[in-house]
């Protein structure tokens, strides 16, 4: 996922790296489960896929798999969930949020069952599989769903924090984690739902980024430092909805220009949102999107795509330099 | 218990009060409400152990209606079970009531919001398997157009409901036959649904869905041990209303003032028979 030139800034900035979110979830949910029998994760013949094969054999009664079915896989967790339960309903994002995205609407949140709808492997995590593996659209879509809150973990201490967060806010909630190993990334360590985290200070530009991509937009920050003396603000938005107005319109006030960056399709993401915001306020700022442009996407791995989009270090730092320009 | 002739009489009470509501709010699913009132009338006054009074208990039986647009004929079922008063029911479909045109939870009695077809069984089957993991002894019903049949999120759920032998859970299916551009059979045929039922691994029970007997009967308890249990009650669509029935017009056509007024004197004739024929 990273170049050599980023893999040593990183090790120059003192960045650890963790392991995959989707793990950490595991680990998070696992510990959850035994602590509270009404615990339960729901999968579609995604144990494996979702890091579950261990929650499965330590606690086979608090995992019910409804084979490859992704619609029966959400009504049956809404179902469970009006009953007391507290579902994690985990499937490939891609499947989850389109296959299932009726379900989502009325029977998750509509019906305000509080299920946690988990989302794994999202955004291009499965690379070379291609477009039917990818899920770019499921910002959009949840994000124009009514009580459904929208969560995308940056690193795994964001992660384990979604994870108890979702299971304690008894509201629908989706978790969106991929693959990939991940840098545990500095700043707050206090963090709650709908508040951003302030991953690195400054006033130059802020980078306002989400998931996996914010350790990419962390180190563009820490490059542009070095080669141009700027200091970019980074913003981890966990929360796409309810999302941090407060934070975002600081930094369209406070910072010269905004770069939002997401794993996401350019349309109706984290960018939009932000950029909605920012002209309601009456805010001025230079603003650029960062995501996945509405085309067919290239193939390739997630390093690939995300290379090829600019959604790496060496991409958002140039993009910086052109929007300060 | 209501004996069979007052259940036969709630029957007809619950057809008039449908009619009324749904010409009053200017909008509902007459056909269908009609198709299915008599099992309401059953699982509401013979089956269910729930009232207003234990609906907060996690032990309670559920009940889902699948065939959410069949809500008016639910709403008059509450109401006279009290629920609600029956005076709410002149706000249905207003601007900021919370009556609206399918179920949902806002209304007391009322499990989940449906509306969507193809909704009800998945979450029945979660519904049916939080109660053995609790060992509530809950039953969990939902209600089913046989046009709503075709949603494939149904067969999943049937899958999934024989292969955790859920006999907790009943599906019962409305065959009225119609749907709103026609017959079922020409539409999408859905049958023979007994056999597609039995080959998912499900006890099946065919019933006339306007024998109260039968159909008491029917939902009493699972068709088969381990196995989930579906019901095909043959109804008619309009059913108790002569110019309604078997008329794929009424799926959702509003009485009016003189089409309401001959549907009262009908009922008023089979309520008179009715009361007539036990003394």
């Amino acid at each position: 996922m990273f170049s050599p030139e980023a893999v040593a800034l990183a090790k120059e900035c003192g960045l650890v790296m963790g392991r995959a979110n989707l793990e950490e979830f595991a680990a998070t949910l696992e510990a959850l489960a035994r602590a509270d029998r009404n615990v339960l994760a729901v999968t579609s013949d995604s144990r494996g896929s979702g890091k579950l094969a261990p929650y499965g054999k330590a606690l086979p009664e608090q995992i019910v798999e409804v084979g490859i079915a992704e619609q029966n896989l959400v009504g049956v967790a809404a179902g469970l969930a009006s009953c007391g339960k507290k579902v994690f309903a985990v499937s490939p994002a891609c499947f989850l949020t389109a296959r299932s995205l009726e379900q989502i609407k009325n029977d998750v949140a509509y019906s305000d069952n509080p299920v946690t709808l988990v989302g794994i492997s999202a955004g291009v995590s499965y690379g070379a599989l291609g477009t039917t593996h990818h899920s770019l659209h499921d910002f959009a879509v949840l994000r124009a769903i009514n009580n459904l809150v929208v969560v995308a973990p940056a690193d795994n201490a964001e992660t384990a924090f979604a994870v108890r967060a979702a299971a304690a806010l008894g509201k629908p909630v989706y978790l969106r984690f991929g693959k990939a190993a991940v840098y545990s990334l500095p700043g707050d360590k206090d963090l709650a739902l709908g508040r951003a985290r302030l991953v690195r200070p400054g006033s130059d530009l802020a980078f306002i980024a989400s998931g996996e991509t914010v350790a990419h937009a962390h180190l563009a920050a820490e490059k542009l430092a070095r080669t141009h003396g700027l200091q970019a603000r980074v913003l981890s938005l966990h929360s796409i909805k309810p999302l941090d107005s407060a934070a975002v319109l600081a930094a369209a006030r406070e910072c010269r220009a905004v770069i939002t960056v997401e794993e996401h399709l350019v349309n109706g993401g984290l960018g939009e949102a932000c950029a909605a915001l920012i002209a309601q306020s009456g805010a001025r700022c230079r603003l650029h999107i960062a995501g996945i442009p509405d085309e067919p996407t290239v193939s390739g791995s997630q390093a690939d795509i995300f290379r090829h989009y600019g959604l790496t270090m060496e991409g958002l730092h140039a993009a910086a330099l052109k929007l300060l320009a | 218990m209501l004996s069979d002739r007052d259940l036969a009489l709630k029957s007809l009470q619950y057809r008039l009060q449908t009619l009324e509501l749904i010409h009053s709010a200017g909008a509902g699913h007459t056909g269908g409400g009609l198709s299915c009132l008599d099992i309401l009338n059953v699982l509401y006054n013979r089956i269910l152990r729930v009232s207003p009074e234990t609906f907060g208990d996690a032990a309670r039986d559920r009940y889902v209606q699948s065939k959410g647009h069949a809500v008016e004929a639910l709403y008059v079922v509450l109401a006279d079970r009290g629920f609600f008063p029956f005076s709410d029911l002149e706000t249905v479909c207003h601007y900021e009531s919370d009556y609206v045109g399918h179920p949902t939870r806002k209304i007391p009695g009322i499990e989940q919001n449906t509306g969507a077809l193809g909704h009800g069984l998945p979450i029945c089957v979660g519904m049916a398997l939080a109660a053995r993991m609790d060992r509530t002894g809950s039953r969990v019903f939902t209600l089913l157009g046989d046009g709503e049949i075709a949603e494939g999120s149904n067969w999943e759920a049937a899958m999934a409901g024989a292969h955790y032998k859920l006999s907790n859970l009943t599906a019962i299916v409305d065959c009225n036959t119609l749907q709103i551009s026609g017959h079922t059979s020409q539409v999408m045929n859905s049958e023979p649904l007994d056999e597609k039922f039995r080959a998912f691994g499900w006890g099946v029970r065919v019933v006339d869905g306007h024998d109260l007997a039968a159909l008491t009967e029917a939902l009493s308890g699972p068709a088969e041990a381990d196995k989930p249990t579906a019901v095909i009650a043959r109804t008619i669509k309009g059913r108790g209303v002569s110019f309604m029935e078997n008329v794929a017009k009424w799926h959702h056509g509003v009485p009016s003032d003189a089409e309401l007024a001959q549907a009262r004197t009908e009922i008023a004739a089979a309520i008179a028979a009715l009361k007539g024929g036990a003394l």
